[in-house]
Parts: structure tokens; C-alpha cells; sequence
């Protein structure tokens, strides 16, 4: 260990934690097992950082509520805070693409090749917004998109969705498709993440969430179980006012 | 300059699955073993928990469990008239990364390939004639029989759930009466099968087939292995694939072998480091050891009597490539070997939805499905079908974690009013029916470097040309139809048939089951290693993995891939180290 490097029969977490490796590694050879409790990366979280324009979130917050509207079956993409949820992930390394592989050079790819654009998330909506809001400003009287009514709006998202509406310098199909996706994650994710807020999106479907033990009810035989969901930090009903 | 260090008997690059069953084998002869892991170290209670493991959002959709496309990936073309271009993300199949490899994130689906799998060419052949013309189907070199007593020692590592179809030759009522002869029947008994295995259970009966509990890899009962690590019963939380499991109830490296290799002394593990090349001294024909290069930048290079490669299929074939092992496949001239019969996986299945009964299919786990084989390798008379090879047809419930599965109904609106109605009415009311289809080698089919796009070390990334070939689609077409009658026999209100059609697309999941690159056979004129997993160039390089499968089986191929790592290290320890040099005279 003394020069620094590699000693056999010990397991070593380079650079992991810089100088202080070695000591730790010396410590968990004498153990044998190099279990450190506690050393999981933590969870990101919601933590209330911010991405959008006021225009920007306004125009999101309106295509989300298209895509899972509030109706007479139960909340939809607002209750659940589908918008903020898609906004805090744009203002982590979610948004700045920090696992993808984005070196160039940059085309167009076919379909079966999946994300080619240059931008990473957040720079893909904050394109596809200023498009999307400047089509609509020219198309409906100055009008943005969060001003169009509800059938104006469901007529535009369809006609990006079957491709007819293309924006210039910007694949509204490349971004349509990762909205859809987005919007899935910000109303079915476990609530620690600041989307499923109120845990609205299991509740519609019945999912029960992050269980640990369904041993129970292994012999359903198609009955309907009815469930409390519970999330990864439990549900409101436990904490201690 | 690549620092020297001192040498080591054994270096195994990558620690997943093959890795630690390696190590744990070579170190009982007091071979001294490091292993370099080019991820973390990853343990249940510190890093997929109960509390932390079912994150659907980050594990899967950020994809922190898996090797991060931001430092290297690969790129994609359906043929060679394409430019290919990068996954910058995963998608249709997922690499693991850090110790357990993608044994950390499987669903635990533990299968023998048949008798007849490998011998895919000489039987198909003498049975129904000449091949498609394209197809480049090999023999494996080694039988089934060879394997038996190394599938067997596995599933017992692993505490396979399961039921007996062929022991000692005599058929058992409730098994697969179509798998190879076993020596013992599986060490746990099967899963505690729920309303859909119970459907597909009644419908397969009445159209004459045989189903039978799906073999698996999450505990039925606490299980002590023959290493003495104790695995606890599984819970059916419904996060097996692309999670961990926080429960001990799954098998992988962490909990078989790990807790006793950990504490060996002649073992050792390096991570965070990762091996850029395989040296060969000046002749070519002997590996020296290999270089690997730390998270600060800093390489070493590590001398080692016997190179292992026990990292992921696609990595093995890259590090060959890399190295200079071989010459690469190119299919214009059919010269080379190294990235040939790449071949994946043909899936195809059937949504079945209820009116009237809850299939409640968050009460799932990895490997809780009843199968049926009649449609599977050569178990069924393919004369004048056209094609070659099948696939098992399961109804598994492996969860229902809803951003990834919502079923709707044919016709169905992708958002709005009327997905959502349809998402609330029928997520708790579905299930599905599936083939899982054998993808048989084809020329046109390979892996190579690519001229353009290079890894966080500015090294070619690996460049996969790939599409189902016409016996692929022939083959999933007939495996449809047998699901839709499966599926239309289930009680449901309706079903959705999805067809494996169109070009294969890199980006929807299908499954992580990448073959071939570095294929095994009987000879060094059609492949890379021999029938003991050898490089026929380098004798003392040895590559394990699915890598070395000439043609994927209609099964999930980890079984087969542990299975033939245990008996390449059972060469190495009966002969290889008495008497280094080639097993198989060339």
C-alpha cells in the first residue's frame, strides 16, 4: 500500500474517496467483506431547483394537462405536478444529458437510432417551447400555446404527434415523444421525486406502490385488492404531525 | 507509461457473474486471482436496500443501475447501408456496470438450453436440409451432456426454483418433458404461481401442451447454497430486472459467492479501474497480462500468467477487437471472426385483458411464470415452415411498475381522456403472453469498431450491424400465432397481439440478451475460442459469457453462460494449469 497502489488480497476503491482510499480500504480488508453502511448514493430528490421561464413553464404546464387532463375520472398532470417535476429534472443532470453519450458528430438518425439531437433535455425544451409558442403566436392571433383553448391545444399536439408540424431547427417529434415520456415519469413516479403528487397517478390506477411484502395475497385468484399505496418515504397517514 | 505491477497468477477482467464464479473456482487450487471491475463496488444492505431499491425513476429511467452511456456505448445501424450512429442512451437492452455485472439487475429466469441447441447446425441440417442462404449457424462444440453436471452445480449455487420434466431419463408429470436429461431435480421447489399462471395453466392444457413453473432464480424457501451463503424467500415485490434486490431473495454474485470469495486471501478485486487492453508479448500468441487505467487517469500495467475476460458480451468482443486479437468479421468478404454471429433475441407476445378479474400483477417477482416448450429449438417438426429454431411461450408476472407498463387496449389514444380511462380501467385487469424466440447467426449480422464516434478514452467505440433476418421473422410469425391462441383460450375480454415486425428499433426494451463476437466451436477456421471457452490464438486468454453462444437458444441465456463458465474452469483446473498450453490441438 505504501506506494500508492494496488495491493493484492485487498479490495481498493481508487480514487473513490481521493487520499483517504487507502485508509479505508485497510480498514475493510481486515473485516473481509468491504461493507460500508451508509455509502449508497443518495437520491436527488425533489429539491425545488427550477429550470423554465415563467413563459416556459406556462407552456408545459399546459401541454402535460393535454396529455393527462383533469376530468371526471380524477386529477390529472396539474394535481400531480407533472410540471414540476418535469422542471426540477431539467435543472438537474437529467436535463444536462450528463449520462448520455453526447459527443458528435450530430444527424439526424433514423428511427430505429432513437435521441440524436445535439441538445440534452433541457435545451430540447427550451427550444421546442420557443417554437411551439412562436407557431402559435402567428398561427392564432399572438396567441401562445397556454392561451389556445383546450381544443386548439389537443388540435396542435395532435397534428406534432402525426408528424404534420414541423418546427424549424428543432425535431418536434424528437421532443413530443420525450414529453409523453417525461409526463409518464412526473405522474407515476414515486412522490420523493415531486412528481405523483398525493400519490394521484397510483391512486387512478390502483397501484399500491413500493411494497416490500405481497406474500399475503398470492392467492388473489382475480380478486380485486384493495391496497393504500406506499412510497419510498411512506405516505402522508404516517408521519407525526 | 503504464506503471508495472507485481504479477498475479490469474487477472479476470470484469466482475460479474462469470468473474466471481471464476475466482471462486481457480482460487480453490491456491491460484492467486485479482479481478478488475471497471464500476463500484455494489453490496445489498449499502446499495440497493429495500428503501432504496424500488425506484422505478431512477434505477431504470435514469438508468443509474447501468453502465453510463456518457464514457462509452455503442453505435447502431439495421445494415451496412447506414451510417450508424450512437445509442446516447440505453434502450433495448441494458449493460450493467460495477461489481455483480447485469447479474445484479436480471429477473432471474434460470434456463438449460436443449440437447439440440447445440448442435443447431449439424442436427438442422441432417433433419431438414440446407440452411437459408445468409445463415451462419454453428455447432457450439461442446453437448449438452458435457454441460449437464456444470448446470446442475449452478443451479444449486443459485437455489432454482423449478420442477423436474427429464430426471434420469424418465419424464415427470408437471415439468418440461422436453429439457435434457438431469441429473437432479431443482434444489428449491417452483414459484407460488397467481391468477394469470393459473389462466395460461388451463388454456395450454386444453390445446395439448404441457406447462410447467418457469425456472427461477428468486427463492421459493430460505436457501443455504453449497458455499453456505443463505438467500431468504422471495417477497413478489415485483422489482427484479433492471433493479437490485433488497431482500436476498435473488440470485447473483452478491449473494452466492461473494460473502465467502470476499474473505479468501488469495483473492483480490480491484474497482473502479478498467482494463483498456489485453497485451500480448512479441510473438501474439501469449498474453502478458493487462493494462488498466484508475479514475484519476493514472495506468498500470498488470502481468498475470492467465487473462480471463469475464466482462459483458459486447465488452469482450470490444476488448478482442481492441487488443488486436484476431482479425475483426467483415462481412464483404467473410474474412475475420472476432464480432461474427452477433444475434440477439426475437420476442413477441399478446396483451390479455379482463372484464371481469383482477390479475393484480404488482404482486409479481422476476421469475414467477408458467412456460410451455413445444414450441421451442427442434422440441416441434419444422418440415416445410421455413425456418429454424422457436422459443418457450411463458406467462410471466414480473411486475407492473406503472411509468414502464400500462396496458391498453388496441386502438386506444396515446394521451388524453381517453388513454387515461383506459390506463385505470385495465392496469389492474391485464396480462400478457410471450414468446421468447431464438435469433439464429446471420452474415450480414455482426460487430466491429467504429471509423467515427470514440469512448471518454478517445478509443473506437464497438459499432453493432443488426436486424431479424428473414428465418427470425419467419420463426417469431409462427410463434405469434401459437401465443394468440394461448392468449385467446385465457378468459379475457379481448388481447393485443404484438407481432415482431419491422426493422429491429435500439430503442424500446426488449431484453439484455446480446450473443455472439467471440463465438466457440470446434475449430480455429470458424471461431474464436474452443470448446473450453480458449482463444485459439492466445492459449492463455480465455472469454466467457454469451459472447461465445454462435447463435442465441429461444431461452434466457444466463443458465448456458454459467453453465459453460464452469466448465471452462473446470479445464483450466483439471488441465490447463497442470500443463499450460492449447486444450484443443488446432
Amino acid at each position: 500500500m505504501a506506494d500508492g497502489h494496488v495491493s493484492r488480497r485487498h479490495i481498493l476503491l481508487t480514487s473513490l474517496l481521493g487520499g483517504t482510499s487507502l485508509v479505508a480500504s485497510a480498514a475493510m480488508a481486515r473485516t473481509g467483506i468491504p461493507w460500508v453502511p451508509g455509502t449508497a448514493p443518495y437520491i436527488r430528490g425533489f429539491d425545488g431547483a427550477r429550470f423554465f421561464t415563467p413563459a416556459e413553464r406556462a407552456c408545459v404546464e399546459a401541454m402535460v394537462a393535454r396529455l393527462i387532463p383533469s376530468d371526471d375520472l380524477g386529477p390529472g398532470a396539474r394535481e400531480a405536478g407533472v410540471a414540476d417535476f418535469i422542471d426540477n429534472q431539467l435543472a438537474g443532470s437529467y436535463g444536462r444529458g450528463e449520462r448520455w453519450y453526447m459527443k458528435g458528430p450530430f444527424a439526424d438518425g433514423l428511427e430505429t437510432q432513437g435521441y440524436q439531437d445535439e441538445r440534452p433535455p433541457a435545451g430540447l425544451y427550451r427550444a421546442a417551447v420557443a417554437a411551439l409558442d412562436e407557431h402559435c403566436r402567428e398561427r392564432f392571433d399572438g396567441r401562445v400555446f397556454a392561451q389556445l383553448t383546450e381544443d386548439e391545444q389537443d388540435a396542435l399536439l395532435t397534428r406534432i404527434d402525426d408528424e404534420e408540424l414541423e418546427f424549424e431547427d428543432v425535431p418536434a417529434a424528437a421532443f413530443f415523444a420525450l414529453l409523453q415520456e417525461n409526463a409518464m415519469e412526473g405522474f407515476f413516479c414515486d412522490p420523493v421525486h415531486g412528481g405523483n403528487r398525493d400519490m394521484v397517478g397510483w391512486k387512478l390506477i390502483g397501484f399500491p406502490g413500493v411494497r416490500y411484502d405481497y406474500r399475503d395475497y398470492l392467492d388473489h385468484d382475480g380478486e380485486r385488492l384493495s391496497i393504500e399505496p406506499v412510497g419510498l418515504m411512506g405516505r402522508p397517514a404516517w408521519n407525526v404531525d | 507509461m503504464a506503471r508495472k505491477l507485481p504479477p498475479v497468477d490469474v487477472v479476470l477482467v470484469g466482475f460479474g457473474w462469470t468473474g466471481a464464479i471464476l475466482a471462486q473456482e481457480l482460487t480453490q487450487d491456491g491460484l492467486e486471482v485479482l479481478a478488475i471491475e471497471r464500476g463500484g463496488w455494489r453490496d445489498t444492505p449499502s446499495h440497493f436496500p429495500t428503501t432504496v431499491a424500488q425506484d422505478e425513476l431512477r434505477w431504470y429511467w435514469r438508468k443509474e443501475m447501468f453502465q453510463t452511456t456518457a464514457r462509452e456505448t455503442l453505435t447502431f445501424r439495421n445494415n451496412r447501408s447506414q451510417t450508424a450512429l450512437p445509442m446516447r442512451r440505453w434502450g433495448s437492452f441494458l449493460p450493467g456496470e460495477g461489481v455483480g455485472g447485469g447479474g445484479v439487475h436480471w429477473n432471474g429466469q434460470t434456463w438449460r438450453f436443449l440437447p439440440s441447441d447445440f448442435l443447431a447446425a449439424s442436427h438442422n441440417v441432417e433433419r431438414y436440409g440446407p440452411m437459408r442462404p445468409g445463415m451462419t449457424v454453428q455447432d457450439y462444440g461442446v453437448t449438452y451432456e458435457e454441460l449437464e453436471p456444470h448446470y446442475d452445480r449452478f443451479e444449486k449455487l443459485c437455489g432454482i426454483a423449478g420442477r423436474a420434466g427429464n430426471l434420469n431419463g424418465e419424464i415427470m408429470e408437471g415439468g418440461n418433458p422436453f429439457e435434457g436429461v438431469r441429473s437432479a431435480d431443482y434444489p428449491n421447489p417452483p414459484m407460488h404461481m397467481t391468477f394469470a399462471q393459473h389462466r395460461f395453466e388451463a388454456a395450454t392444457k386444453e390445446l395439448g401442451l404441457k406447462p410447467f413453473p418457469g425456472p427461477s432464480a428468486n427463492m421459493t424457501k430460505p436457501y443455504v447454497n453449497p458455499l453456505g451463503c443463505q438467500l431468504a424467500p422471495c417477497t413478489y415485490c415485483g422489482f427484479c430486472e433492471k433493479y437490485g434486490c433488497g431482500n436476498y431473495s435473488k440470485a447473483s454474485a452478491q449473494t452466492t459467492i461473494l460473502p465467502v470469495l470476499m474473505r479468501n486471501p488469495n483473492f483480490s478485486l480491484k474497482v473502479h479501474n478498467e482494463v483498456l487492453q489485453v497485451k500480448l508479448d512479441s510473438t501474439g500468441r501469449r498474453a502478458t497480462g493487462v493494462v488498466h487505467v484508475d479514475q484519476n487517469g493514472e495506468e498500470y500495467e498488470q502481468p498475470a500468467d492467465l487473462v480471463i475476460l469475464c466482462a459483458y458480451q459486447l465488452s469482450n468482443t470490444r476488448l478482442m477487437m481492441l487488443s488486436g486479437i484476431g482479425e475483426i468479421y467483415d462481412p464483404a468478404t467473410g474474412e475475420g471472426l472476432v464480432g461474427k454471429n452477433y444475434c440477439y433475441q426475437v420476442m413477441s407476445g399478446a396483451d390479455v385483458f379482463f372484464d371481469d378479474a383482477y390479475t393484480n400483477e404488482f404482486v409479481g417477482a422476476g421469475a414467477l411464470g408458467m412456460c410451455v416448450d413445444e414450441y421451442n429449438g427442434d422440441n416441434f417438426d419444422h418440415s416445410g415452415l421455413g425456418f429454424i429454431g422457436g422459443g418457450y411461450i411463458a406467462c410471466w408476472t414480473t411486475h407492473s411498475r406503472p411509468i414502464e407498463r400500462r396496458r391498453i387496449p388496441e386502438g386506444t389514444p396515446q394521451w388524453g381522456s381517453a388513454w387515461k380511462k383506459a390506463v385505470a380501467d385495465n392496469f389492474l385487469k391485464s396480462t400478457n403472453v410471450g414468446a421468447h424466440g431464438a435469433s439464429m447467426a446471420h452474415a450480414a449480422n455482426h460487430l466491429d469498431l467504429d471509423p467515427t464516434y470514440t469512448d471518454v478514452y478517445g478509443r473506437p467505440l464497438m459499432r453493432m450491424t443488426f436486424d431479424f433476418t428473414p428465418n427470425d421473422r419467419a420463426m417469431s410469425a409462427f410463434l405469434t400465432e401459437r401465443v394468440r391462441e394461448i392468449a385467446e383460450r385465457m378468459g379475457g375480454r379481448e388481447i393485443k397481439l404484438s407481432p415482431r415486425e419491422g426493422p429491429y428499433d435500439s430503442m424500446p426494451y426488449q431484453t439484455t440478451h446480446n450473443t455472439g463476437g467471440t463465438i466457440m466451436g470446434a475449430s480455429p477456421a470458424d471461431s474464436v475460442v474452443n470448446r473450453y471457452l480458449q482463444s485459439w490464438d492466445v492459449p492463455n486468454l480465455f472469454v466467457m459469457g454469451a459472447g461465445v453462444f454462435p447463435q442465441n437458444a429461444g431461452y434466457n441465456p444466463t443458465g448456458t453462460v454459467a453453465a459453460l463458465a464452469y466448465w471452462a474452469a473446470d479445464a483450466i483446473r483439471s488441465r490447463y494449469i497442470r500443463s499450460p498450453g492449447p486444450l484443443v490441438q488446432a
